[in-house]
């Protein structure tokens, strides 16, 4: 293949065959330098984004935070007329529906959850489309609900398996969008059609059949795409001619993604130093100049940050605000030893200046030791000036997963455009260690939730008597779970695919099921306490133990200290390989995250109190760390104790939320810096994987939540993504302040 | 307890591992137990009591450090505080040998108020900078503020000077105690006739640690005296020159 569009760029064997990260390798340029080449916003730039802001505080002001639904048109690729913020001002265009803000009705995950979101806020969907979708066509959460058996349910409604994706799209999935700017649609279409021809077999089996029927829908999905383009006035069925075209074809690939699918993560993959391979094209040939390359970054995120998903006020509540993880990964290190970091990383990051701070897009910056120290120093100062950023260890990443990954959602590394996830929400760990106590009855409710298993009846527990009960739990939990999710993940499949970001993937791609667990550190707790200290069940009248005594101290998680860390491991270890047990659909391969996303306070709130002293209803720690208040070393602490959590068992990764105050972090601003570098630098040097970091002060949230009018763009990273505070409820608010702000008087 | 004993074990206080304002770069903070100085505006008066704290052995201690070496020996190091560091002099002395051998900055941060016996010189012979609290530069207000005159504390500075230890002077500014202007000049003018101080810092008195006075039942004897404002440092600054 060759075309005029791919002039100046060094040729290689992306010109045979679909190989982004070939044309990246060959033709990108590393920079070490610092951010001094940075420029402001221009004249446009900042007229657009004021109106961006007015249509934010509109859209703030409107009745529940929602702006405008479009309930008459069922969402796809190409069903919308174009829409504009201001025409003359962008330059780059495209929105999910035909206004910006407004919100879309995407039906094909369940149309239930869309009536009763809408109803939130008092609108009804179309009766011509309630009535498809009640009567003729059948969608994902019907199809779940009419296999899901009694088991399932029962573990579904006590909260022992939960958040699974059975009402909603299950996202987690990254179209390969630079494929579009790269290829044009054109030849990827030929390419799919290739594969249709490899896929002509003799024997039609059912496998066959399906991967037959789902590039068939992919190349209908990319012929949408090339049509949704045209409507905006751009063909793009050839390759972009230049960097704004580039960034312009990369968005419309992203934008069909978001028109198509709802998923609870829309990520967008790892762009930045793709587009600089353009950007520095035309800065070359001088047909752009630095101003007008940051314009154009501008421009995009902007388009980012109004990506909206019309979801219930519940889900908002679960998820704190509005988020919709638009997650872009930067930096990171080269399998060849140069490093990914272009001038386009930092540009991409200086939209937290141009633009202020915003938790989308979820900015990720894969940390290597061995990053430039121009660009380690950059991405810390912007990480104290707008706690907007979270840092991914590329050097544990790289070695499994080569230098063309991307965080999907949090903290799920992905292969981009080679690999996809079925996404699995989690299992609350520290339930089924009641259960294991309770033999199996809820300690809430009461209620027979498991096969029945002989509960613990002696007066005091014992330590091996509860890890052989909770081992034979978790071997219930493991089958129950993998059930659970291969029936989704079949039904999702069949009546919600994704065909726009898979027609962006290899057609053989590499799939994980990723399951997850919550609460991991209130039952290393329980278990270091039920070990070390004595701990008295306390039983109602029906023998079910509502409570615990206990006396004496224990080793808490949290404070590098390997009596309870090496429990916490254990966990880990024993629930993946309890988990690789059981046949997942398509063969995916089981992978595990720690991550509670914000729902460690939902799923506190239906767990009963614990054996090491945590009230019912308490929250958990989020992710993986430790429990509030129960880390008494510092922070460092807690960061031996996180980096003691095996990657190879959690592949889907494991998120560290660290809070510290300004002092706290240092004496000045550079001294600020060098210490976060050197903080990250060793947390990653001993393997931990994930770690978002906010610096502020108390005062500074508690002012925030009586005055929210004063802080409009005050980001916070509450898990694996970033939050706008004033958009959490109360109640999330508090967690937040009351959680451990490293800081010292 | 016995010689020997001393050397092996430590009265802990607490320990944190990250501390980045009591010496350079990112700190292991080991707090020990036990203090001989009454300070009244001590905000960690539960450090005091030499009778307290958790007896932790050297390997331990040791043990526990070098899991850090990954986030200290970027600049960084370790800062023994306390109480008075130098009170568990013999347990200092053989640390100090340990992190040498590995490379480790030691620090400690003390009143100097403590004769200058062999073991004490040992352990500054091991140190690399110590964060010198000169209590009060007047010896009269020395005593009514902490108990005790400052001639020892200013030996020991003259003692760090001599003999090459680098030293950062530490100064608590207590609005209407510590920052009488006549006071600052002469703290300044002594300053002036020591070789090795790298470093001059003001810390502004604030009453957060006044609960725990309250906590062991005691009485907190600089109720209503203001916190140090950062004009009051501006000025402070101003008149050491710094």
């Amino acid at each position: 293949m060759n075309f005029d569009e791919w002039k100046d760029f060094k040729p290689g064997k992306w010109q045979d065959q679909i190989d982004v990260r070939n044309f990246i390798q060959k033709n990108y340029t590393p920079y070490e330098g610092n951010s001094s080449f940075l420029v402001g916003p221009t004249e446009k730039t900042k007229k657009l984004w004021n109106e961006v802001v007015k249509l934010y505080e509109k859209e703030h002001n409107s009745f529940g935070g929602v702006l405008d639904i479009d309930t008459k048109t069922i969402s796809g690729i190409d069903n919308y007329k174009p829409g504009y913020i201001d025409k003359e001002l962008e330059e780059i265009v495209g929105l999910q529906t035909d206004a910006p803000l407004k919100r879309a009705i995407m039906p094909y995950g369940g149309i239930r959850i869309v009536e009763k979101s809408c109803e939130a806020y008092n609108r009804k969907v179309d009766p011509d489309i309630d009535k498809i979708f009640h009567t003729i066509r059948k969608t994902h959460n019907d199809g779940v609900f009419s296999v899901y058996t009694p088991d399932i349910r029962l573990a579904r409604s006590s909260h022992l398996i939960t958040g699974l994706p059975d009402g909603y799209g299950r996202g987690r999935i990254i179209g390969d969008y630079r494929r579009v700017a790269l290829y044009g649609i054109d030849i990827l279409i030929e390419e799919k059609k290739n594969d249709l021809e490899t896929l002509n077999v003799d024997s039609l089996t059912e496998d066959i059949i399906r991967q037959r029927e789902e590039v068939s829908e992919q190349i209908n999905a990319l012929n949408a795409l090339k049509s949704m383009a045209e409507k905006y006035g751009f063909d793009i069925s050839k390759p972009a001619k230049n960097a704004k075209e580039a960034v312009q074809w990369l968005y419309f690939g992203y934008l069909g993604a978001i028109k198509d699918q709802n998923g609870a993560a829309m990520s967008i993959g790892r762009n930045s130093t793709f587009l600089d391979i353009y950007f520095e094209r035309d800065l070359q040939n001088g047909t752009l100049k630095e101003t007008d390359v940051q314009e154009i970054m501008d421009h995009f995120i902007m388009k980012l940050r109004m990506v909206r998903f019309l979801r219930t006020p519940e889900y908002n509540e679960l998820f704190s605000g509005d988020p919709v993880w638009v997650t872009e990964s930067i930096g990171g290190q080269g399998i060849d030893g140069r490093t990914l970091v272009t001038k386009n990383s930092f540009r991409v990051l200086h939209t937290l200046e141009t633009l202020g701070p915003a938790p989308e897009p979820n900015l990720t910056v894969l940390w290597s030791t061995s990053l430039p120290d121009g660009f380690k120093r950059y991405t810390t100062e912007l990480s104290i000036k707008t706690s907007s950023i979270q840092y991914e260890n590329d050097d544990v990443m790289r070695e499994t997963l080569g230098d063309d990954y991307g965080i999907a959602c949090c903290v799920s590394p992905m292969k981009i455009g080679k690999q996809m996830q079925f996404f699995g929400a989690r299992a609350n760990l520290a339930k089924a260690l009641l259960y294991a106590i309770n033999g199996g009855r809820d300690e809430l409710s009461g209620i027979q939730v498991t096969p029945r298993f002989e509960p613990i009846t002696s007066e005091f527990l014992d330590y091996d008597e509860v890890t052989e009960k909770f081992d034979t739990m978790l071997d219930y939990v493991a089958k129950l779970y993998i059930k659970a999710l291969n029936a989704i993940h079949y039904m999702h499949d069949k009546y919600s695919y994704e065909s726009l970001e898979m027609a962006l993937h290899d057609t053989d791609v590499f799939r994980t099921m990723a399951c997850g667990i919550a609460g991991l550190s209130v039952v290393a707790d329980s278990l270091s306490a039920i070990k070390y200290a004595k701990v008295k069940p306390i039983r109602d009248e029906s023998g079910l133990v509502v409570d615990y005594e206990i006396n004496g101290d224990f080793p808490k998680y949290g404070n590098d200290d390997d009596r309870v860390d090496k429990i916490a491991v254990e966990i880990v270890k024993k629930f993946i390989n309890k988990l690789r047990k059981h046949k997942t659909y398509r063969n995916s391969k089981q992978t595990l995250s720690i991550l509670t996303i914000t729902s460690n306070v939902v799923y506190g709130k239906s767990t009963g109190n614990t054996p090491d002293g945590r009230k019912s209803g308490a929250p958990f720690g989020p992710g993986a760390n430790p429990l509030h208040g129960r880390d008494t070393e510092g922070a460092l602490a807690v960061m031996n104790t996180i980096a003691k959590l095996p990657f190879e068992s959690s592949e889907d990764g494991i998120s560290y939320t660290f809070s510290i105050t300004p002092k706290t972090l240092g004496h000045d601003k550079q001294t600020r810096i060098t210490n976060l570098v050197t903080m990250l630098d060793g947390f990653f040097e001993k393997t931990g994987h994930h770690i978002n970091v906010n610096v502020f002060d108390r005062s500074l949230l508690e002012d925030a939540m009586n005055h929210p009018e004063k802080y409009p763009q005050l980001t916070i990273r509450v898990s694996g993504y970033a939050v706008h505070f004033t958009k959490l409820t109360r109640e999330q608010q508090l967690d937040v302040i009351n959680r451990t702000i490293h800081e010292k008087i | 307890m016995e010689i020997k004993d001393q050397e092996i074990y430590a009265k802990v206080h607490s320990i944190d591992s990250f501390g980045t304002v009591d010496g350079p770069g990112i700190r292991f903070l080991l707090f020990l137990q036990g203090c001989g100085l009454k300070c009244k505006y001590c905000h960690n008066r539960d450090t005091w009591d030499a009778t307290g704290g958790n007896h932790m052995s050297l390997d331990d201690i040791f043990r526990k450090i070098i899991r850090y070496k990954e986030y200290i020996n970027h600049g960084g190091g370790v800062t023994v505080s306390g109480g008075e560091p130098l009170l568990q002099a013999k347990f200092l002395i053989e640390l100090f040998k340990k992190l040498k051998a590995e490379n480790i900055h030691t620090c400690i941060d003390t009143s100097g108020m403590l004769p200058l016996t062999n073991d004490i010189k040992k352990v500054l012979s091991l140190t690399d900078l110590v964060l010198l609290d000169i209590k009060h530069i007047d010896s009269k207000k020395c005593e009514q503020l902490v108990g005790f005159p400052n001639e020892l504390e200013l030996e020991f500075a003259k003692y760090l000077s001599n003999n090459n230890i680098p030293m950062w002077i530490r100064q608590v500014l207590i609005p209407g105690i510590t920052d009488d202007e006549k006071d600052l000049k002469k703290l300044k003018e002594f300053l002036q006739t020591l070789k090795t101080v790298e470093k001059i810092e003001i810390l502004p008195y604030h009453s957060l640690g006044k609960h725990k006075w309250i906590d062991l039942g005691l009485v907190y004897e600089l109720e209503g005296v203001p916190s140090a404002t950062a004009k009051d440092v501006k000025r402070a600054k101003e008149l050491l020159e710094i």
